[in-house]
């Protein structure tokens, strides 16, 4: 569990006080794998840093395993380090040490004795996959393996937490996908709490059960990944969501449909349970309606299906608002589409 | 070993030698040079890599940051490194004779050689230190390193080759000044350029130390390249 209280960060530039971060309150519960996603400039991964304390706060508290960090001793400190991996965008392995000497790095640092330290290794060398390249140096290997290598390091000494500070930005669609299974993997095996800063709206739809969206250094909102993505509010957290999902019909279809006089446009979501009901067909069946369904589409966040539908309701008003009555009651989430 | 350089320069130079030197006193200048070399090269070095830790661990975005140090050595060293050679080899002479009781001779020369290069391999060390990425030392505190083991796990390791060739500078601008050091009583093969050379127009001798210098340069520059691509 990883709580911020009342986080606020302040940097002096030419005698200005720039806020960085700003009121923050955010839980991250334990054993989750939780997005934080916004724009660079966003604060996000300075907020990531808090957690391991690689930057302190200018007001409040960040407590991590029921401990304040911002409390803690230099050498406290390093003792709770060892206990949080962290993986980087441009990974930061030592290019003069090999794979195996990379992985080996935090064992060492804490004097684990050398027999201990190769069983790990051979762990973890199995685990990513890795076990033929344990003498090639950083420079001879992919993207996709460097991460791979910067995830057995963050590993090594069974952390119970792992950050990720953007940690997929700078590899191709591909290596993103096998990193992210891998985190996955690593959540659901050790149950290991994953926080990840991206800017990519598909890492947090892919792994992340929940999300916070950040904005000129606060949380604008934040919640389960699939409630997020349902309910968007913030103008910048549907602007995110539309980078994966589309929420809105295209411009020129809207126009199209005004300039027929069609002005009543529904948009039908289905989330979890009703995406796999037959709800549509009952309705036509039941009442004396017609559907004209203009756009759909669907998408899976972290195994969970999301479902819409734009459609135009032929019908009389009565029967319409039944109709409507009837699919809410049956989780349908039903909006007027010209609206948004 | 001595006798086998004596011999083979005796043959190599025959064509031009026309010096009344003795090429056994040759011989002797070089070993004095190399040792000058190595010696303040080792103490330089010393003086060197405290210096240039000091200032990478305490500026502003370092890993210890102190500005009472930073700040401190900073003008002690412009200061230092504002002397030519030869007017610090002068002006040392009295904190020489205290150190080691004579202003004359190899063992003096090696006390303004050190405080010559220790700034110089100092500052050298420090461009090289910080051009190891910041990722790498964020990566380290991550992990929970100690100060100590930032520097000589991370830092240092991955400075390698910069710093090497950065030595190697060090040790050929060394080299310069072991020979002016020779104009000033430390012996050497600059005292040799400088007593027949410059004071006698023997030409021959002033041939030979020109070539020997040329090796020694080139091959002090090739083994320091061959060092750096190491690992």
């Amino acid at each position: 569990m990883i709580e911020f209280k009342n986080i606020s960060k302040f940097y002096t530039q030419n005698g200005q006080t720039i806020p960085a971060l700003d009121q923050i309150n955010l839980s991250i519960p334990a054993g989750s794998i939780f997005g934080i996603i916004g724009y660079s400039g966003a604060g996000k991964s300075t907020l990531v840093r808090l957690i391991n304390l690689l930057e302190r706060p200018s007001e409040g508290q960040v407590i991590v395993n029921q401990k304040d960090m911002t409390a803690l001793s230099a050498k406290d400190l390093r003792t709770e380090r060892t206990h949080i991996g962290m993986i980087f965008q441009h990974f930061n392995l030592l290019q003069t040490k090999t794979v195996a000497e990379n992985i080996e790095m935090p064992l060492l640092l804490l004097g684990v004795d050398k027999a201990k330290r190769q069983a790990r290794l051979e762990e973890l060398l199995d685990f990513i996959d890795l076990k033929h390249k344990r003498n090639a140096f950083p420079d001879e290997l992919s993207g996709g393996q460097k991460q791979r290598v910067g995830i057995a390091r963050a590993l090594a000494n069974h952390p119970k937490i792992l950050l990720c500070d953007e940690a997929t930005s700078a590899l191709d669609p591909q290596t993103t996908k096998s990193v992210l299974d891998l985190l996955k993997k690593i959540n659901e095996e050790q149950g290991i709490t994953i926080v990840i800063v991206t800017h990519e709206m598909d890492v947090i739809e892919r792994i992340c059960d929940q999300v916070a969206v950040m904005e000129a250094g606060k949380v604008i909102e934040h919640g389960p990944t699939v409630q997020i993505f349902s309910h968007p509010q913030h103008p910048t957290t549907k602007t995110f969501i539309q980078t994966v999902f589309q929420q809105q019909l295209p411009r020129k279809i809207l126009d199209n449909l005004q300039h027929k006089g069609i002005d009543t446009i529904y948009r039908l979501q289905f989330l979890g349970k009703s995406a796999h009901q037959p709800v549509i067909q009952t309705v036509i069946r039941e009442f004396d309606i017609d559907f004209n369904i203009l756009f759909s589409n669907m998408t899976e966040i972290n195994g969970t299906v999301i479902g819409q539908m734009f459609v135009q309701i032929l019908g009389s008003v009565d029967v319409v608002a039944q109709a409507v009555d009837y699919m809410k009651k049956h989780d349908v989430l039903i909006s007027q589409a010209e609206n948004e | 070993m001595k006798e086998f350089i004596v011999h083979w320069l005796t043959v190599i130079t025959q064509p031009f030698w026309t010096s009344p030197l003795g090429m056994d006193q040759f011989v002797d200048a070089m070993q004095e040079t190399i040792q000058m070399v190595l010696l303040s090269f080792l103490f330089g070095g010393i003086w060197g890599l405290i210096q240039g830790v000091a200032l990478v661990v305490t500026r502003d975005k370092g890993i210890l940051p102190n500005k009472a140090i930073y700040h401190g050595l900073n003008p002690i060293i412009n200061a230092l490194r504002s002397l030519p050679f030869f007017i610090l080899a002068i002006a040392v002479i009295p904190l020489t004779k205290w150190i080691v009781g004579s202003s004359i001779g190899t063992w003096a020369a090696i006390v303004p050689l050190t405080i010559f290069i220790g700034p110089y391999m100092g500052r050298l060390i420090e461009t090289s230190l910080l051009e190891v990425n910041d990722g790498i030392i964020e990566s380290a505190q991550a992990m929970g390193a100690t100060p100590w083991q930032i520097v000589f796990k991370f830092i240092l390791p991955e400075a390698r080759s910069s710093l090497i060739l950065n030595m190697t500078t060090a040790t050929i601008s060394l080299i310069g000044a072991t020979a002016m050091a020779g104009a000033v009583g430390a012996g050497g093969i600059g005292d040799l350029a400088y007593s027949y050379g410059y004071q006698r127009f023997d030409s021959s001798v002033m041939l030979l130390t020109v070539i020997v210098l040329l090796i020694l340069v080139q091959l002090v520059q090739s083994l320091g390249n061959w060092l750096s691509k190491l690992r």
